[in-house]
């Protein structure tokens, strides 16, 4: 889909007739090669600046960044929003949004304790029935978000807006404001359990991202989801049942933030009501850094990938170095605008 | 000839206050050309829209083969071998071309990597060129997405798309309303030759010398009705643009008498073009135009 184009040269040859477009083509297309090359390098351009960063740190401190353990501890950071951002890249390709990932997860995590602490929280059985209702929870979610996007044609933006609000009240109501603790069985085991050293958190983590990464590239699946962000109209005329679709997407990510908050409540032990408000914001920052574009059509899970770790680093980094860590939030900030003005600037020059 | 291939009587369908067609008839032969003309807003999209499946219409009758069908959905008109290539929506410009070909109808490896979803991505590719290179659409690669392509040919591959899959009508919405002298003919050529292959071609345009260049068939909507049908070799420009205008009415279908909604249609039709009708498409040959049939 974004494999680059061998060489402007051979296009310019190839370009078809005489007419007054195959004149338009041929001058463009110089152009247009370029763009490609730079749209079909976005991953790569903000590898390069995730490995730049990873040597300069290593670097500057290389006692303490370079060891395993603290590369260990930033990747087990950064799991669980791999995690929200890798449904949320579904959801961006379809040129939608989801602000609810955050209260879901929060919601999740709840009932998931909820039903754990009713069931005995000490049994294997309760601990994998609260994983299950934690998907459940995020599911329905999902479904509710999709299918009033789809059917109800509302905004993405406005629905999910509006789910964060209602998920997030909600797991407070449950809880009277109150953080539940999670089952000591489940925050001592697999929060703290580790497989060839690394924790059963990220290999979880790590699974479902390869897992739908070759979905979104590789399947059926993958495919409608980008035919419906580049053209829905065009996807719907050709025959793919767009709402349907869009439903799917949107519970993709319900079900994602509900496993991400049974995780969270592993890794932390309590169900963080009030911890959650800009999850949202982190993870559609990593699927953007990583070149999905917020119009749809275009983005790779590699990209979102990327696009977690560059805050990550970052934010471990300065932590190292002594630097006052809100420079994180600064320096996220100005790579977010500048990968969308990238996007932005790839889209005209493409459109012309 | 036996009876026609689609027909539509009677479609009515309006947005809101407007009322884009107002019991409308349509009439396809087996295998022939007909050209839906009309001026701005006379339900040409609307009628196009309602006979692929893109709409449904507030009342109205759609036969295919003679048995009355309802299209729910797009599928279901592609179904019963109806394909379309829409005006300006027709392709997703992210997508490869082959990508585009396959949408909706994607192939998936054998096996079980096929039943888990995966795509055949080589197999679709060799089709989508194979089909480009038989209907003369040549692509530079396929592995750049359509946003890449000329207009030319970004029109191309909508067309080959929608000629390879349909069986047995292709509508084409303004298929040339984007493209230069050459290509235009190259698509006029599509057209000639996907009827010479037997199936039949609904060709909406403003053109009309496209119309007269490749139709068997035209028939004139306006103000949401059908109010003329020609035979293609035999009609003048005049004849044509009349129609369109209403200084020229013809079907009596369309014109069911009351003329209420209709201030500025003139009370009188013209009777020269009358009396020309379908199974008779070469009476009143007035002019002889041997040179359009020849482009």
């Amino acid at each position: 889909m974004t494999a680059p184009s061998r060489s402007s040269k051979s296009q310019r040859t190839e370009t078809e007739d005489a007419g007054p477009d195959g004149v338009a083509a041929r001058a463009g297309s110089p152009g247009a090669g370029l763009t490609r090359r730079l749209g079909s390098a976005q991953e790569v351009w903000i590898g390069l600046v995730l490995v730049a960063l990873l040597v300069v740190f290593s670097l500057l401190e290389p006692d303490s960044f370079a060891t395993s353990f603290n590369l260990l501890n930033l990747v087990a950071d950064a799991a669980i929003l791999l995690l929200l951002a890798v449904g949320m890249t579904y959801v961006i390709i379809t040129s939608g949004i989801d602000l609810s990932v955050g209260g879901l997860l929060v919601f999740s995590g709840v009932t998931a304790t909820k039903v754990m602490e009713a069931t005995g929280a000490t049994s294997t059985g309760s601990l994998l029935l609260g994983v299950v209702v934690a998907m459940l929870t995020g599911l329905v979610w999902g479904v509710l978000n999709g299918a009033l996007v789809a059917y109800g044609r509302i905004p993405p933006l406005i629905v999910t807006l509006g789910t964060l609000g209602m998920s997030l009240g909600g797991a407070l109501l449950l809880t009277g404001g109150v953080d539940m603790r999670a089952p000591g069985r489940l925050n001592l085991g697999l929060g703290l359990d580790k497989f060839v050293g690394v924790p059963v958190i990220v290999w979880i983590s790590v699974a479902v991202t390869l897992v739908l990464g070759v979905i979104l590239a590789q399947c059926r699946f993958g495919r409608h989801t980008y035919a419906i962000g580049s053209n829905s109209k065009a996807a719907r005329n050709s025959g793919v049942l767009v709402n349907k679709h869009l439903v799917k997407v949107y519970a993709l990510a319900g079900l994602l933030a509900g496993l991400a908050g049974y995780l969270s409540l592993a890794k932390y032990g309590v169900t963080g009501v009030s911890a959650h408000s800009t999850d949202n914001l982190q993870a559609i920052a990593a699927v953007v850094i990583g070149g999905t574009s917020l119009f749809g059509g275009a983005g790779t899970v590699t990209g979102t990938v990327i696009g977690v770790f560059i805050p990550a680093v970052l934010q471990n980094g300065f932590q190292i170095l002594g630097v006052k860590p809100f420079w994180q939030q600064v320096v996220v900030g100005a790579v977010l605008i500048a990968a969308v003005y990238l996007d932005q600037w790839r889209r005209k020059a493409r459109d012309n | 000839m036996t009876g026609p291939l689609l027909e539509a009587k009677g479609i009515e369908k309006s947005y809101g206050h407007v009322d884009a067609l107002r019991g409308a008839d349509f009439t396809l032969m087996e295998g022939e050309v007909v050209s839906l003309i009309g001026d701005n807003g006379a339900g040409k999209s609307t009628l196009v829209k309602i006979l692929s499946g893109v709409e449904s219409p507030d009342a109205g009758q759609i036969l295919i083969d003679g048995d009355p069908v309802r299209f729910e959905s797009v599928e279901q008109a592609r179904v019963a071998g109806i394909e379309t290539v829409h005006q300006d929506l027709a392709l997703c410009a992210d997508l490869t071309p082959a990508a585009n070909f396959f949408l909706g109808r994607e192939v998936l490896r054998p096996g079980l990597l096929g039943r888990l979803g995966f795509l055949d991505h080589a197999a679709m590719r060799t089709r989508a060129r194979q089909e480009c290179e038989r209907l003369g659409v040549r692509l530079k690669s396929d592995t750049v997405s359509v946003s890449t392509l000329s207009g030319g040919q970004r029109q191309g591959v909508a067309v080959a798309r929608a000629v390879t899959w349909a069986r047995r009508v292709v509508f084409m919405d303004e298929p040339t309303a984007a493209l230069g002298v050459v290509q235009t003919e190259r698509v006029l050529d599509l057209i000639r030759s996907v009827r010479d292959s037997g199936v039949a071609v609904v060709l909406i345009t403003h053109n009309m010398q496209d119309v007269k260049a490749v139709s068997d068939r035209i028939e004139v909507l306006r103000l949401g009705r059908r109010v003329a049908r020609f035979s293609g070799a035999d009609v003048s420009m005049e004849e044509l643009v009349g129609a369109m205008t209403g200084a020229l009415e013809q079907d009596p279908a369309g014109s069911d008498s009351n003329g209420l909604d209709d201030p500025d249609r003139p009370g009188t039709a013209e009777p020269r073009a009358s009396g020309r009708d379908l199974d008779a498409p070469d009476t009143g040959a007035l002019e002889s135009l041997d040179e359009e049939q020849n482009r």
